[in-house]
């Protein structure tokens, strides 16, 4: 998902300096118990005018939270990043794992029409029309559309290509929204989410009403208002001067000046995105196993935690996903060693060596992060250019490009990060980490009924990744919310999961 | 030449620029790293979606070909459809239209009187303590960038104090004027500095002309020299920088609209140009042009009319 660059990073700071002086201190009161009624008002960064309602097409944060309103997914990522049943009631898998019978909630659209198996069908076959590009395709393109069925109004009996356990995961992927069979035309959406659409100015403002009918119990809102405010400082001052309720997406510095203020209540979610940088295996240097660990032993993550992300966050372990399903918590933490870092760099042949670092603005950090490590492998022996690249094509560039780059990613299960980002195959394997040994493990654990087993070949992997992979993980960072303190509700789930901007779930105190 | 004459030949040479702009403008982007399909895949860069979502865009035409439907679009006034969400370029441009107007028009009723008074009353009182005030406070002014000074309105009245709101998140500019309020001072902060500045000089310099002179040894009274006489002299060259105002209010002030959230035509062009969005930053250098063109033409007629012989009309 894109964050988007605050291109005026300055105001941030010098607003907050201005601040500095008036800022008010004593604990936010506590929201009260739930109460029904009134409106929200949310403040998102957005992509202007070319926003769209369409949720197969969400790509933004906000477009995410608003499809989430409006629309409901056959599964959605619970609070450890494991799918859990939303629009479908449960699932049951042949014992091939290729047939997957999906038996739906009874739910409604919000024109009254009941959701049934051929919405389901309808809403998979056009995220993988082949002349589209839908977000959710790459995830769904293991269903084989042709074999699967509807067995009756409430039943869908999925066929798919190869066994795969982790199915579920690919019915809560990102985008993979259910519409109604034949929608095409989301000028005013109709979806069976908690929220009714009312009216819509792209680059502006959404404004949703509360649907008293959902299968989940209707929300406490009334209504809901999402409006856009690209700048990070223009969604805290908008809150602080309550003009939004809700401001998503605030930096480390804003949160740590506003603990404890009586207008803003932070909320952070731990372990929403990982930060990290990249080294590529298929090219020198980092194709030597040495200098990749004197990398790893070069990091001072601690001073990385405390300096780029202003202590929102934690330390990584170079591996994904801390807190979710199947994280390896078992394998110890590295810690900074630079003897044995200028050591590797010496035998590895390195030394005098420099290397760059591409980075960029395209997520809030990389340039912070990549400067300080490159201050914190002076005296090893080993120098590190930091060099800055355009922020819109940063991702496609990095993954072609260079051998060294700042990496970050959002929330997803373990399993999906693999599949996309360190199989031979994958699409984005940035690190370009390529074995046959460890593709077979990954099939073995996707077609692997027992859970255990299963555990055990998802620790596998990650031990290999942690001895000899090409991220250099080195924070998690927490994802930051700021609200009114009369707002109540607001779940701490990572960001990209169910109860991350979860407005049905949140009330006016 | 006559004056329509000369205004038909500018219109004309006015229509070439356009054309030149609109060329560089593709060319730039062109020459940026990336395109639409990159930038709109972000962080999820898989070659294959990149792949399907240049065919959908029809970013795989050449771009000669691409650029020349474009123009032909555009000499049958068809600006063509925005490469990621499939909406009118035009529509984008009515969007960022209303609230950039508002502004512009807004800045420049006040920016006019304001400028203009603050000027005769500084050169009437040339090196009185009026205009020594007049010109520290403008002076000092005049070296503050918009967004400085946008932070510090904001903090001090929009957070702190409260008594204005910090931003125009969501609201509809005309029904909440109160939204509009700090937007306009800083835009207007500049500009009155430097035009109240041409406008003094200006008037201090007719004042000291032969003509007033002349004007005065006929008796005529004081009051009808400095208005009938000396201020009109003293306006053209203001009405020069008036027109440069004027250009850079309805190019949508890019910092005034982030940091107050004012969606309009500044903000469009930032998240075009972000979003390699091609057809949206043609269609906006496109009206960026014509603007342009129009503004500075009308100011020299009206420069013209004002004195006659400081207009250079070739």
């Amino acid at each position: 998902m894109h964050t988007r660059r605050h291109f005026l990073g300055l105001t941030a700071g010098l607003s907050l300096a201005a601040l500095a002086g008036c800022g008010t201190t004593g604990a936010a009161p506590a929201a009260s118990a739930p109460k029904a009624g009134g409106r929200l008002r949310a403040a998102f960064a957005g992509g202007g005018a070319k926003e769209v309602l369409d949720p197969h097409l969400a790509n933004l944060f906000v477009e995410a939270a608003r499809s989430k309103a409006l629309f409901d997914k056959l599964a959605d990522l619970g609070p450890d990043v494991s799918a859990q049943p939303r629009l479908a009631e449960r699932w049951e898998p042949d014992a091939t794992l290729t047939r997957w019978r999906i038996t739906l909630r009874q739910a409604a659209f919000h024109d009254g029409r009941p959701v049934r198996a051929e919405d389901v069908l309808a809403s998979y076959a056009r995220i993988l029309d082949p002349n589209r590009a839908f977000r959710a395709k790459s995830s769904l393109a293991l269903v084989d559309l042709a074999n699967s069925r509807a067995v009756d109004e409430r039943t869908v009996e999925f066929a798919l290509e190869r066994p795969f356990i982790e199915f579920p995961n690919a019915l809560a992927a990102f985008g993979a929204y259910i519409v109604p069979a034949g929608a095409e035309d989301f000028a005013a959406p109709v979806g069976s989410g908690p929220f009714r659409f009312v009216s819509f100015e792209p680059g502006k403002s959404v404004l949703l009403k509360k649907n008293p009918d959902y299968w989940e119990g209707a929300p406490h809102l009334d209504e809901l208002e999402f409006v856009i405010a690209n700048e990070e400082s223009a969604r805290a001052n908008a809150l602080l001067g309550g003009q939004v309720q809700y401001a998503h997406d605030l930096t480390p510095t804003t949160a740590r000046s506003h603990t404890g203020s009586d207008r803003m209540a932070i909320h952070r979610s731990p372990n929403s995105a990982v930060q990290a940088f990249a080294m590529k295996l298929d090219r020198p240097p980092f194709d030597d196993r040495d200098l990749r660990e004197a990398m790893f032993l070069l990091a001072d993550r601690p001073q990385l935690v405390e300096s780029v992300l202003a202590g929102s966050g934690q330390v990584a372990n170079d591996l994904f996903g801390k807190g979710y399903q199947y994280y390896a918590d078992d394998i110890p933490q590295r810690a900074r060693d630079l003897d044995k870092a200028k050591f590797l760099i010496r035998k590895a042949g390195a030394e005098g060596l420099t290397v760059k670092l591409d980075t960029s603005t395209a997520a809030a950090g990389m340039v912070e992060a990549a400067t300080v490590f490159a201050d914190q492998a002076k005296g090893s022996g080993l120098t590190i250019e930091v060099v800055t690249g355009n922020k819109d094509s940063y991702w496609a560039d990095t993954l072609k490009n260079g051998s060294l780059s700042s990496f970050r990613s959002g929330a997803m299960p373990i399993e999906t990060h693999i599949a996309q980002r360190l199989l031979s195959d994958a699409g984005t394997n940035v690190t370009k980490w390529s074995r046959p040994e460890f593709d077979d493990l990954y099939r073995r654990a996707v077609s692997t009924v027992d859970g255990a087993e299963r555990g055990g070949l998802y620790a596998e992997m990650q031990r290999s990744l942690h001895a000899e992979g090409g991220y250099l993980m080195w924070g998690f960072a927490d994802w930051i919310v700021g609200a009114s303190p009369n707002v109540g509700g607001i779940s701490t789930a990572p960001a990209n999961t169910l109860d991350w901007a979860r407005f049905d779930k949140v009330w006016l105190g | 030449m006559s004056l329509r004459r000369y205004a038909v030949r500018r219109l004309a040479i006015g229509a070439v620029q356009v054309l030149a702009v609109v060329t560089v403008v593709f060319l730039l982007v062109q020459a940026l790293p990336g395109d639409a399909a990159v930038a709109l895949a972000g962080d999820n860069p898989d070659p294959r979606r990149i792949g399907e979502i240049r065919a959908a865009m029809g970013l795989d035409r050449p771009a000669l070909d691409r650029f020349g439907s474009w123009l032909w679009g555009l000499a049958h006034g068809d600006l063509g459809v925005s490469l990621v969400s499939g909406r009118p370029v035009v529509a984008f441009l009515l969007d960022g239209l209303g609230p950039t107007l508002v502004l512009a028009v807004l800045a420049l009723v006040l920016l006019v009187p304001l400028s203009v008074l603050l000027g005769v009353v500084a050169a009437l009182r040339e090196g009185g303590v009026v205009d020594r005030i007049t010109t520290a406070i403008t002076v000092g002014l005049h070296s503050i960038p918009e967004f400085a000074l946008a932070v510090v309105l904001i903090a001090l009245f929009g957070v702190h104090l409260r008594w204005l709101p910090p931003t125009a998140v969501g609201a509809d500019l005309l029904a909440q004027p109160a939204v509009l309020v700090l937007p306009l001072v800083v835009l207007l902060a500049r500009p009155v500095c430097s035009i109240s500045r041409l406008v003094r000089a200006g008037m201090i310099d007719a004042l000291a002309s032969d003509h007033v002179r002349h004007a005065r040894r006929l008796g005529i009274g004081a009051q009808r020299i400095r208005f009938a006489h000396a201020l009109p002299n003293a306006l053209a060259p203001a009405v020069q920088q008036v027109a440069r105002t004027t250009d850079w209010l309805l190019g949508g002030v890019i910092v005034v609209e982030a940091v107050f959230v004012v969606p309009g035509l500044g903000t469009i062009l930032v998240d075009a140009v972000a979003a390699r969005d091609l057809p949206v930053v043609q269609g906006l250098a496109v009206v960026f042009a014509v603007t342009t063109v129009l503004v500075n033409l009308v100011a020299d007629l009206i420069g013209f009319r004002l004195a006659p012989r400081s207009v250079a009309i070739a």
